[in-house]
């Protein structure tokens, strides 16, 4: 891979790029979720829909693992930021 | 990591308090250590905390614990070299009653004659603290401008590859499932990949710490409780700059300087089925109160909302020590709702006992025996 690669930004709400990514996971942090906890890719408004797939295959690559088999990572609600206003108008139950 | 069957200290948990307490004793010296993660660093409760770090405390212990943990934080980038991302903000505590203004006041002359400089601060004051505070509503207010919050992952990612440095060894996806006790005395622990012998065996399991202490037939009245918390997506610095904080308005709220606002509150009843669970009820809750404190508030969106569990014991206070019964099996564990602030005071004065030096506070009375004894360490300054 060039160097012109590694410059490109992967996490584009946390401005991450392949270069970082792939330094943390040559460290050992090679799951979707440590990556997230160590870099806060996935962590932004996208909740991880820009990077996710492109980070998973990093993973796969560099650690030699088939992506069937890579841990896609947690996902936590809400699926689409909502905004606190309208949270706040429900209620009962 | 390669396996070994033998270690001088085995640690149980790889979040806060596991790698607080394994960095200080490879930094002491004593650095044949193991820190067994179930999952993945600070996948457990420090990674899902609320992350704030205060010295206003109602007890003694907990106010000489919590300062001197600050101290440490407004060292620890050079210390580890690495960044934290420790941000004093200050703790803003609320109150919404007499009572509840004069029990602030009460803990805020215990913390001045400890070296705390917790002071009152006006509605007026507490509004150019926190810019987006409405509070009309309530009666008054503490400050301590040394108070703040640090990055969880950061901070534990510090610690652990700082412990890494000097020689000890993580595993992680490393479950415990036994602690082997021979007479009196802890001598290893069965796990997922493996027995390891070890002379000293700790548990900083956090929310898991009951569990773990009764693999070597040690019960600990604690108990792992479920609290919700909810982060917004980043908007422009400001709004919350201090950590907010009431006990009867029950949250914490605080604007990080990534921008993204990180709000919580306790739940009702005590939730401790031990699962990560989440309810829409929280989230609908926690907006209400945030929009009622801060009406600018209402755009901003939420976009994670997960939970983690409190590790509780029935005074609030923590847990730290050798258990009698079996001998060379200690706890590091209790912190109901604060390990990630007081890790590395905890993580530090555990190492110093362990490596025979005078601890620089002495946490002997956090013995777990005080339960059944009725000396009760009882923390009024939590929700």
């Amino acid at each position: 891979m060039s160097d012109k690669q590694d410059k490109v930004v992967i996490c584009r709400c946390e401005e991450i790029t392949l270069e970082e990514i792939r330094e943390w996971i040559d460290r050992g942090y090679d799951s979707f979720n440590e990556l997230k906890r160590v870099l806060r890719v996935g962590m932004g408004p996208c909740q991880g829909r820009g990077c996710q797939d492109i980070i998973l295959r990093e993973i796969s690559r560099r650690a030699g693992v088939p992506i069937d088999q890579v841990d896609s990572g947690t996902v936590r609600p809400p699926v689409k930021p909502i905004k606190t206003g309208l949270l706040a108008t429900g209620g009962g139950d | 990591m390669e396996w070994k069957n033998k270690a001088d200290v085995v640690i149980i948990g790889g979040g806060i308090l596991g790698t607080a307490t394994a960095y200080y004793l490879a930094k002491y010296g004593r650095k044949d250590v193991v820190v067994l993660e179930k999952g993945t660093v600070c996948s457990g409760s420090t990674g899902r905390c609320g992350a704030g770090i205060r010295a206003q405390w109602g007890t003694e212990m907990n106010c000489r614990l919590a300062i001197a943990a600050l101290d440490i934080f407004e060292q620890l980038d050079d210390e580890l070299g690495l960044p934290t991302g420790l941000n004093q903000g200050g703790y803003l505590l609320v109150a919404y009653s007499d009572k509840e203004f004069e029990n602030l006041k009460t803990g805020m002359k215990l913390q001045n004659s400890l070296g705390i400089k917790s002071r009152v601060v006006s509605l007026a004051e507490a509004r150019e603290i926190c810019p987006a505070l409405d509070a009309s509503d309530a009666v008054g207010f503490t400050f301590h401008d040394r108070d703040g919050h640090a990055d969880p992952f950061l901070t534990t990612f510090a610690y652990l590859e700082a412990a890494k440095k000097k020689g000890i060894a993580y595993h992680r996806n490393t479950e415990v499932t036994g602690i082997t006790v021979r007479g009196d005395k802890a001598v290893g622990v069965d796990t997922t990949k493996g027995h390891i012998d070890a002379d000293v065996v700790i548990n900083c399991a956090g929310g898991y710490a009951q569990i773990v202490a009764k693999m070597a037939g040690v019960e600990l009245p604690n108990w792992g409780e479920r609290h919700e918390i909810m982060i917004t997506e980043p908007v422009e610095p400001g709004v919350c700059p201090p950590m907010l904080m009431s006990f009867s308005g029950n949250y914490y709220i605080q604007q990080r300087p990534h921008g993204s606002i990180i709000c919580g509150m306790s739940p009702e009843g005590h939730p401790q089925d031990y699962k990560n669970r989440t309810s829409w009820q929280f989230i609908t809750e926690m907006s209400k109160i945030l929009n009622k404190l801060m009406p600018a508030t209402k755009g901003i969106r939420v976009v994670r909302h997960w939970s983690g569990l409190y590790d509780m014991t029935p005074d609030g206070s923590p847990i730290i020590g050798e258990t009698q019964e079996v001998q060379n099996f200690y706890h590091s564990t209790g912190y109901s709702g604060h390990g990630f602030m007081l890790g590395p005071v905890a993580g530090k004065i555990l190492a110093q006992h362990l490596v025979g030096q005078k601890p620089d506070i002495d946490f002997s009375m956090l013995d777990y025996k005080r339960f059944e004894r009725g000396e009760l360490l009882i923390e009024p300054n939590i929700t």
